[in-house]
Order: C-alpha cells, then structure tokens, then sequence
C-alpha cells in the first residue's frame, strides 16, 4: 500500500470569469521512504497540489478528489481534528520563502517546542531538550542559544534550517518540501537540498522534493513527476527521463539546462509561458509552445497513458510522445 | 532597550514646547478680555481695569508674557485660576481622577469589545457577522456624540429608569473623596449602596466616551488581522496542525495588535477630547468640564496650565505606546 494515494485530485479557484483550475485531474501515489522530484515552470500546479494535500489550502479555493489517502486513511474522509492530527506530525512541509515563513513575534524556540507541545507532549525540558537537538540535527551551530533567537535575527539559510528542524520534530513519514532552495542564496542552496537528502536517507521518511535544480533531482530522486498547467504530463524513473524524455514539453525543459549544453554558443529556451486562468488552448495545453504539435493535438486533449517503455513506473499525456532519437515516434 | 526607551524619551521634549507655544498663542487669539468677562454687567472703571491687568502681567508684550509663562512652568507653577484665584495644579489635581476613571473605564470598553470584535470580523469576512460589525462600526463613528449621548439617556435614564441622568454618584451618599477615583472611594467608604450607585452613574457616559475608540478598534483589528492572515507564518501555524483557535489568537493576533496598540494609543487623545463632550452632557466633575467653563470666562491660567496637562497626558501615554511597541514585537526593540 502507498503511503500518499492521490486519486483524480481537482483544485480550482473561482475568479470573475469563472472557475480556474490550478490543479487537473492529477493522480499520484507516494511510497514509504521514498524521494519524488516534482518539476515544472511556474504556474503548472505543483505547490497547490502540495497544499491542497496538506489541507492548506484556503477559502476561496475548491478543492476535489476521489481519493486523498494516507497510510490508508482517507483524508478527506476526516474531521478537521482527526486531520490536523496528522498534518505537522506525520506529514510536514517546508516552503519557499523561509524569512517569511517563521513568525516574527517569537522565539525560534518557542516554535519548534509548539510543534513538540502539540502533537507529542511531554514535560517542558524534554521539549527543550529535543529543540536543542532538532537544531543540532539540521547544522544550527551553538543551537542552545539559539533558541532564543527571533527569526530577524537569522540569515535565509538559518531560517530555513530552523523551518526544517520544526518540520522534522515529530519524526513525520512524509516531507513536503516546496522549492526549498529558491529564495536562498546560490551557495546556500546546494547546502540545504544536501541536508534534505540526507536527512530523508537517515530518517527513512518519504519526500516530496520540488525544485527547479535538475542536477539535484537527477542525483537523488528514485522518481521525477513532470507538471504542465495543473496536469501531470510524465512520470518515469528518473534514469529514463533524463536519458530519454518521451513528452516534448521534459525533453524541452531538459534542452534549456546550461549542463546539457556544454560548448554551444546559445542556451535554447522555451518560448512563452504556461497558460493562466484566461488563455488556456483548445486540445492539448502545451500544444501552442510545442515544436511538434499537429492539428489533432490543437484540437483534442490527450489522456494519461502508461508508457509502456517504462512500465511499470512510466505514463505521459501526449498525442506524439518522442523516440529515442528526439523525434516523434 | 533601555537606550530604545531614552531616544523616544528624548523626542519628548520639542513636543513638550510646541504645546506651550501652541495653546499660549491660541488662547491669546480667542477675542474677550478676562478681566471684563469677571466684572460681568456691572462694568469697571478704566484705571481699575488697566491696574487688574497689570497685576496679571497682561499688560507686557505677549514674548515676555510667554517667556514668565514658561519660566513658571518650569518652576512648576502654572499660575493661578484668574477666576477662583486657586492655583491651576490643585484644581486638575482635584478634577483629573473623575475624567481618568471615565477615561479608564471607556478604553477598557473599548477594546474588550472592539478587539474580539475585530478579530471575529476578520476570521468571518464577508460572513453577516462582518458585515454587521463593519456597519454598527461606522454608525458609531459617524454619529455626533452629544445626540447619541442624549439619545442613551432618553431611552435609559428617562424612559426605563435603569440609570441616574447626571453626576457621579446619588446625592444621598457622602463619600470621603481618599483616592478621587469614585469607584474606589465609594467602596472603601463601606455605605451599603454606594458602590452600586457610583457604578450606575459610571456605565452611560462611559459608553458613550467608548462609542468612537470602539469603533476605531474593531475597524483597525479587522484590517490588521486580514492582512495577517495572508501571511506566509500563518500558513506554517497550520502546517504545524494547530487550532484554528490558536492560529488566530497566538500567532496572528500578536502580529496585527501592532498597528491596533498605535491605534488605541490615539485614541486617548480622542478621549480626552470626547470627555469634554460628555462630560459637560452628564455634568460629569472632570478636567473637560471644567476646560469648558475656563473657555467661557477667558480664564487664560487655567486653560494654559490645563490644557498642557491634558497635552502632558496625551504624550505620556503616546511614549508608553512606544515603548509597549518594543515589548510586542522584537524587531523594533532590538535591531537598533
């Protein structure tokens, strides 16, 4: 049994000129212990989908599925209570923007120790004690005196230390982490997913790692899920994808990497932008920034198939999924 | 902190004498002489009234009248009622706990009922609750405060009898004045009925010095939590699967009661101002009252030592808003 089911997940936003769907459709299954990258351009679904699991996502936002299972639980199936019994303790998220992610208003110490309070209890020094480790555990130098630091007082990178030390003190089975690396600096970046990863390896837990960083999601992802305009567009091993992408949309992607393109004078780029709430394309979504789009693909939007040269792992949404060779089948 | 607390205690002092300036040069402005205004009808001889004035120092250019002013200030003296010929400082002295009490009682209305008003607000928005609050808000805030208190009194005092009309306590009580403050007065003082009776006369004029500040509050609570809300902390308070309640009231509403403690600071600007108001309709003994009879009789001691007071106030209370800024929120307070 998959630790996170996700089946037929639907999360739209209503705005003037109706409903707009952030997510479509996406299925999804997570195993225990497990690392999936998850990439895609901005706008293509893949936080809201993150949120909409977590219960984070707010009113005005509809959220529908068949299925939200964890550890065979249905989510959607659970009170309020019995749900927040599981978010923060079994199954947590770190963000993008960790300077404005931690409040203000307190101690680092008083977070981290809330989180304790809430879903474990004890007495106040085992909290205290486990804090202290927590921050020892993420690389927090001198960590019993930063305890008593308010989040202004730290760097980016320290903030998002301390979000993951909050995130990880209930020892969850699943980790969220949202592009956890974007707003750092460039050579805090590498530090944190290194400490992502190896905290996922040591705790066993699963994780969800979101990232535009492709080398870090070649080196550690078992799995990558390929997001387009709220749809999930391939999924494969992660040797294969690299290798050889099926959906012109990843073999796209992956051209426009600066370390696939060693010695070239110019980096190639995929023209415009994933369609919003107002310009979203008849058939298939990517059809108008496709090179090889055809008229069926404008007209026609194609399903999620299993591909059967990865199987049992591979599927893609595409009328004319590539070869071996780049090229269209 | 304390070099934070001494900065803004520095800041202090040009406000200080922007205030004696301010009320000398406007007092001055108002047209009518004190002296004619105390012999009233039966007129005064010329020589009699240019002796009056000199011995009031009215006579001199005003730079020199303004430089003894602040001299005596100063020393501690703000002069002598023109009309009661006691000096200004034991009046206030006398008169000050009755509009503090009013003062007090209104605030702590105020912000038990627009606080949480403001937070449900905002946890409800565009709910009826929201909208009802908003509304009744911006009535109150509109509404001209002598008609609403009129309008209390008719429907409380006159038609259901619940409240006294005036005054702060019933005649038929003496209550040995210890502390000035009523409420307390009338406690020690151990007459069956009597804290019931000063409690009585407290609840309208307090209410309607509350209408404006409540209103204040609930509005500025409202928009300081929506904004809030959004924020990304809130959300990593329910990533954590904390409470909506505790979402709201811990690690909201300690962000939002920044702009809202500003707010309340203000306000007791405004309800000093607003105690004049009512406590010239409840003929209430305060320091408002008694600014509003100074005016009418031209008493230029008084109301330049009064009004530097209440302006003394106002300013004591603004520093303390600061410094509790610092208390709330860490940033202010130790960045520097």
């Amino acid at each position: 049994m998959a630790l996170l089911d996700i089946r037929n997940l639907t999360v739209e936003f209503p705005t003037s000129r109706g409903l707009f769907r952030a997510v479509e459709g996406v299925d999804l299954t997570i195993e225990e212990g497990e690392l999936l990258g998850i990439v895609g351009e901005s706008g293509s679904g893949k936080s809201v989908t993150m949120l909409a699991v977590m219960g984070l996502v707010t009113k005005p936002g509809i959220i529908s599925a068949d299925r939200i299972a964890f550890d065979g639980h249905d989510l959607l199936g659970m009170s309020a209570r019995e749900r927040r019994r599981v978010i923060g303790r079994d199954m947590a998220m770190i963000f993008q923007e960790p300077m404005t992610s931690l409040n203000p208003c307190y101690t680092v110490g008083f977070q981290i120790m809330e989180t304790l309070k809430v879903h474990i209890g004890g007495t106040a020094a085992e909290r205290r004690r486990r804090a202290i480790e927590l921050l020892d555990r993420v690389g927090i130098p001198a960590p019993e005196s930063r305890l008593r630091a308010f989040p202004h007082q730290l760097s980016g990178g320290m903030s998002q230390r301390v979000m993951i030390a909050m995130a990880i003190s209930c020892n969850p089975r699943l980790l969220f982490a949202d592009e956890p690396s974007t707003a750092l600096d460039v050579t805090i970046q590498a530090q944190i997913l290194d400490l992502l990863v190896a905290l996922q390896r040591d705790e066993g837990m699963a994780m969800v790692l979101v990232t535009h960083d492709m080398g870090v999601v070649a080196e550690t992802a078992e799995r990558v899920v390929v997001m387009y305009a709220g749809q999930l567009v391939e999924q494969r091993a992660v040797d294969p994808l690299f290798e050889t992408p099926v959906h012109p949309y990843t073999a796209a992607l992956l051209d426009s990497l600066p370390e696939r393109n060693l010695g070239g004078r110019r980096l190639p780029t995929l023209p415009g932008v994933v369609p919003g709430a107002y310009d979203r394309p008849e058939g298939c979504l990517f059809n108008p920034r496709c090179r090889f789009a055809e008229d069926r693909c404008r007209a026609e939007a194609p399903v999620l198939r299993a591909d059967p040269g990865d199987a049992p792992i591979g599927k893609v949404r595409c009328h004319r999924p590539l070869g071996p060779d780049g090229a269209p089948l | 902190m304390f070099r934070f607390v001494l900065t803004r205690v520095s800041l202090v002092i040009p406000t200080f004498i922007g205030v004696t300036l301010l009320t000398f040069a406007l007092i001055r402005l108002v047209p009518g002489d004190p002296i004619e205004l105390l012999v009233g009808e039966r007129g005064i001889d010329p020589a009699r009234h240019a002796m009056l004035r000199a011995e009031m120092g009215l006579d001199k250019p005003l730079l020199v009248q303004y430089g003894i002013y602040i001299w005596d200030v100063l020393q501690g003296d703000l002069g002598r009622s023109v009309v009661s010929r006691k000096p200004v400082l034991d009046e206030f002295l006398t008169l000050f706990p009755a509009t503090i009490e009013l003062g007090t009682c209104a605030i702590i209305i105020a912000i038990l009922l627009g606080l949480p008003a403001g937070i449900l607000a905002a946890t409800r928005r565009g709910k009826v609750f929201d909208h009802t609050v908003m509304g009744v808000s911006l009535t109150g805030y509109s509404m001209p405060i002598f008609w609403w208190a009129i309008l209390l009194i008719l429907l409380f005092s006159v038609k259901l009898g619940w409240t006294p009309v005036s005054g702060r306590i019933s005649v038929m009580f003496w209550v040995e004045p210890v502390t000035g403050f009523m409420l307390i007065d009338s406690y020690l003082s151990g007459e069956p009925g009597a804290l019931r009776s000063a409690v009585s006369h407290l609840v309208l004029p307090s209410l309607v010095l509350a209408t404006i500040p409540l209103a204040v509050i609930a509005r500025m609570t409202r928009s300081a939590m929506l904004e809030v809300l959004s924020e990304d902390y809130v959300r990593t308070a329910r990533a954590k699967g904390l409470s909506p309640l505790r979402v709201t009231w811990v690690h909201a509403l300690r962000n939002a009661l920044i702009p809202v403690v500003t707010v309340i600071g203000l306000q007791v600007g405004v309800l000093l101002t607003g105690a004049i108001l009512t406590e010239t309709i409840f003929a209430w003994p305060g320091v408002g009252r008694w600014l509003i009879v100074a005016v009418g009789k031209r008493d230029y001691p008084t109301l330049q030592g009064g009004v530097l007071l209440v302006a003394c106030t106002v300013i004591f209370v603004s520093l303390l808003v600061d410094i509790l800024y610092g208390v709330i929120n860490p940033r202010i307070s130790r960045t520097r």
